[in-house]
């Protein structure tokens, strides 16, 4: 998968035992804590799921599928306009890293808003931590769902924790587009930008697992 | 001192990630399979979501092999938590 986009790499002095720059590496090393963080939460989930299995509706019984769905197709696209700005700045393109970032808080505040809607939309419904039956009229005409509060539990920590991130995501990129606005990255000098996406991406790997463990099983 | 690089072709993952997200919502309402094939199913697309993300968006497949060791380094110790876990069940 590659193009005739041939970009100069300028060596940010990489570290002699990795061969990346230092906070790249520090990046890693913290996306890493996250997976072991998120695998915690996973684990969790999986315990009380077998434990308690009918606390758990079906997929799409008491969640919104199609919605968060097209929140999922959201968040690909905001990644994709993160690499893009990424890609953009490798090639000294100053503008298209500025519009791309752009792009991307855009989308992940898209991403954040519907999640407040569904959220607001589940509550309404009575689908809330420690609930004992949801939706008094539940989605396709079902009615009342009845389960065990661990389900609102664990779906409002996963999910949760998930919208912390992308919401620490878009203030960090704010403070990145900030800085490319005052010319702060260069074709040589973009390690900002590269760590920005790093979290970032990571952040959307995080919710494509989330999405089949916590909307489709 | 530069070295160069090709650039991924980012759109063509996208639309990859785009088509094996409407596979997955498909796939998770057929009724007809067995739910423990529609998990297997569902997880190994989720999977192969989550590494074109790693491989081609945080760039490891072009990374230096060090640091692609290291990033799948808590990849078995989240596999041993997940599995410890499913033996309860068995």
């Amino acid at each position: 998968m590659s193009h005739a986009g041939a970009v100069a790499v300028s060596a940010r002095q990489p570290m002699p035992g990795m061969g990346v720059y230092n906070q790249k590496l520090g990046m890693w090393v913290f996306l890493l804590s996250e997976v072991m963080f998120f695998t915690s939460l996973i684990g969790s989930y999986i315990i009380l799921r077998f434990a308690q299995p009918e606390a758990f509706a079906a997929p799409g019984e008491v969640l919104n599928v199609p919605l968060t769905a097209l929140n999922t197709f959201i968040l690909i696209c905001s990644s994709v306009t993160m690499v893009k700005a990424f890609a953009a700045i490798e090639l000294g393109n100053q503008k298209g890293l500025r519009l791309w970032l752009l792009a991307t808080i855009a989308l992940g505040t898209v991403f954040l808003s519907i999640q407040g809607i569904e959220y607001y939309k589940l509550a309404h419904e009575g689908f809330v931590p420690m609930a004992a039956s949801y939706a008094a009229v539940g989605r396709d005409g079902v009615g009342p769902v009845l389960g065990a509060p661990v389900y609102g539990f664990t779906f409002y920590t996963m999910t949760g924790f998930h919208g912390a991130h992308v919401t620490i995501g878009v203030l960090c990129l704010l403070f990145t587009t900030w800085r490319a606005f005052r010319g702060a990255y260069t074709a040589e000098s973009h390690g900002g930008v590269e760590i920005m996406g790093l979290y970032w991406h990571f952040v959307d790997l995080v919710w494509i697992i989330l999405f089949t463990i916590v909307y489709l099983i | 001192m530069e070295t160069t690089r090709k650039q991924p072709n980012y759109v063509m993952v996208w639309a990859g990630l785009a088509a094996l997200t409407v596979v997955e919502v498909l796939v998770a309402f057929i009724a007809a399979l067995p739910k423990e094939i529609l998990i297997v199913i569902l997880i190994g697309l989720a999977v192969w979501k989550a590494l074109l993300v790693a491989m081609y968006y945080m760039h490891l497949r072009f990374e230096p092999r060090r640091l692609a060791l290291m990033a799948a380094s808590p990849l078995p110790l989240a596999a041993i938590l997940v599995l410890a876990v499913l033996a309860e069940r068995f």
